[in-house]
């Protein structure tokens, strides 16, 4: 145990919990946007319900989802500590400071873009995971995502916040790298082409659904 | 364009580290633009003195560009709006007549305010004897080129040896952290022949110190790197992060 405090106490240590958490995020979500690209099968949600059966039918994902939670709360508790100790660091600030000169927006707002996903996160479990999986309703989930998507402030909601969630993979994605040691002068640029590349997927691949529905190309 | 501007200068003024600190507003007429930031500062001072006034205090050395000493954080960026330059080496042709120009010291827990503009850069020093050297044996000089050093190598190396330790990475990043100086640092030794007895031992020494002086944690902003006047690149960052995981693993 002395050894893995050893390793996760300083603040690289932690930097790479951030890393590998987040890492295991983003492979959640490709496993999510697989999921809900099933729709684009257009056969009234078939191929989408056999999937969320078979997802809480398995055991192992039943075991996954436990580390998935553990993962979002480490993410969360770990980022809130590291703020912290960030702000402790600069105890008086500038008069001045021109951020947007040497660094992106999205870069220096992983605490708020990351706040706005965790709000989604909440409305977003609330409608649709927490009434399966704690409130023993066994009613059709396509049903459900055609009902949601019918409200146009909740579609407005729902694109806006993987929108901020695009913005924050496409910092935190290659970053992790970065804090993983998994880059050098001649990767980097590559690295930070894949992150965006794979922000841009995410991005409209979740945003696409509901605009789908929105045009009636999905019913 | 006229050879002179007039300057409104809003400077932190701070007696001591104890005090508390607050911006004094200074006019200065008829400034040469071809003055270096740190003369026009020379030239107020004079007037300042001459009116019996108490000169502004600012660390500065060489005033070439390699001491890292003058540490100003000149209209919200380190060192002043050029890119590559230490405050020295920007001159008075990159500002405009009538400008306002606001020029406070570094600011983080790492680098007390002694007095005006002049921070306690102390803690790099501490970081650099918790690890930043090599061991050798006393005696008479080694030949030259005794231990060969593939040129891509030699050359990343001295990339990583390029930073004067201004504080220049700490002053502009958002978090207050040292991590490209400590990468710098970390990664000049590591990457030469000369390094590698202490290197595992390097890394971990250096971060330690480096997070008990109280600096921040590296966001991957890239802002050190931009603002840096070697431009040492975040790759070293990288480098650091990954030696100190391999230190981890080899050690236990």
């Amino acid at each position: 145990m002395s050894s893995i405090t050893k390793i996760f106490s300083p603040t690289i240590g932690r930097k790479v919990l951030m890393a590998l958490t987040g890492l295991f995020l983003c492979v959640f979500l490709c496993e999510h946007l697989y999921g809900n690209l099933l729709l684009y099968y257009n056969d009234h949600g078939h191929q989408f319900e056999l999937y969320t059966h078979i997802l809480t039918r398995t055991l192992l994902i039943r075991i996954v989802e436990y580390v998935l939670f553990g993962s979002f709360i480490i993410h969360m508790i770990d980022a809130l500590m590291l703020t912290i100790n960030n702000k402790k660091a600069r105890p008086i600030g500038y008069a001045m400071q021109k951020s947007s000169e040497n660094s992106s927006w999205y870069s220096r707002n992983m605490g708020l873009t990351g706040s706005i996903i965790l709000f989604f996160l909440i409305v977003h479990l609330r409608t649709f995971f927490f009434p399966h999986r704690f409130l023993g309703d066994t009613g059709s989930m396509f049903a459900e995502v055609v009902e949601a998507f019918k409200n146009p402030l909740y579609s407005g909601f729902y694109i806006l916040s993987v929108i901020i969630l695009g913005l924050h993979l496409n910092h935190g994605a290659q970053s992790a790298f970065h804090t993983l040691g998994l880059s050098n002068k001649s990767y980097a640029p590559i690295i930070k082409l894949c992150g965006t590349v794979f922000a841009l997927i995410i991005t409209l691949g979740f945003a696409s659904v509901p605009v789908a529905f929105y045009f009636e190309f999905l019913k | 364009m006229s050879d002179t501007i007039n300057l409104t200068l809003k400077i932190w003024r701070q007696k001591d580290a104890s005090s508390p600190g607050k911006f004094e507003t200074f006019k200065l007429d008829g400034v040469s633009t071809h003055m270096s930031f740190l003369e026009m500062m020379d030239v107020l001072n004079e007037k300042l003195i001459k009116e019996n006034k108490e000169p502004i205090a600012f660390d500065h050395d060489c005033r070439e560009g390699i001491c890292g000493m003058c540490s100003m954080y000149i209209n919200g960026r380190a060192h002043g709006p050029l890119k590559g330059t230490t405050t020295c080496q920007l001159h008075m042709r990159h500002f405009h007549d009538g400008q306002t120009i606001t020029i406070e010291p570094w600011r983080a827990k790492g680098f007390p305010v002694i007095k005006d503009l002049v921070v306690d850069r102390n803690a790099f020093e501490i970081i650099m004897q918790a690890g930043g050297f090599v061991s050798v044996n006393t005696g008479s000089p080694a030949d030259a080129n005794a231990i060969l050093i593939p040129n891509p190598i030699a050359e990343e190396a001295m990339d990583g040896a390029a930073c004067i330790g201004c504080g220049a990475c700490v002053a502009t990043c958002k978090n207050a952290s040292a991590m490209l100086f400590v990468s710098a640092k970390v990664s000049q030794l590591a990457l030469l022949p000369q390094g590698q007895v202490e290197r595992a031992e390097r890394v971990m020494n250096m971060v330690k110190a480096m997070d008990e002086a109280g600096f921040g944690n590296c966001t991957n902003t890239g802002a050190c790197e931009a603002e840096c006047p070697k431009e040492v690149s975040v790759s070293h960052i990288a480098r650091l992060n990954r030696e100190y995981l391999m230190a981890n693993l080899k050690n236990r």
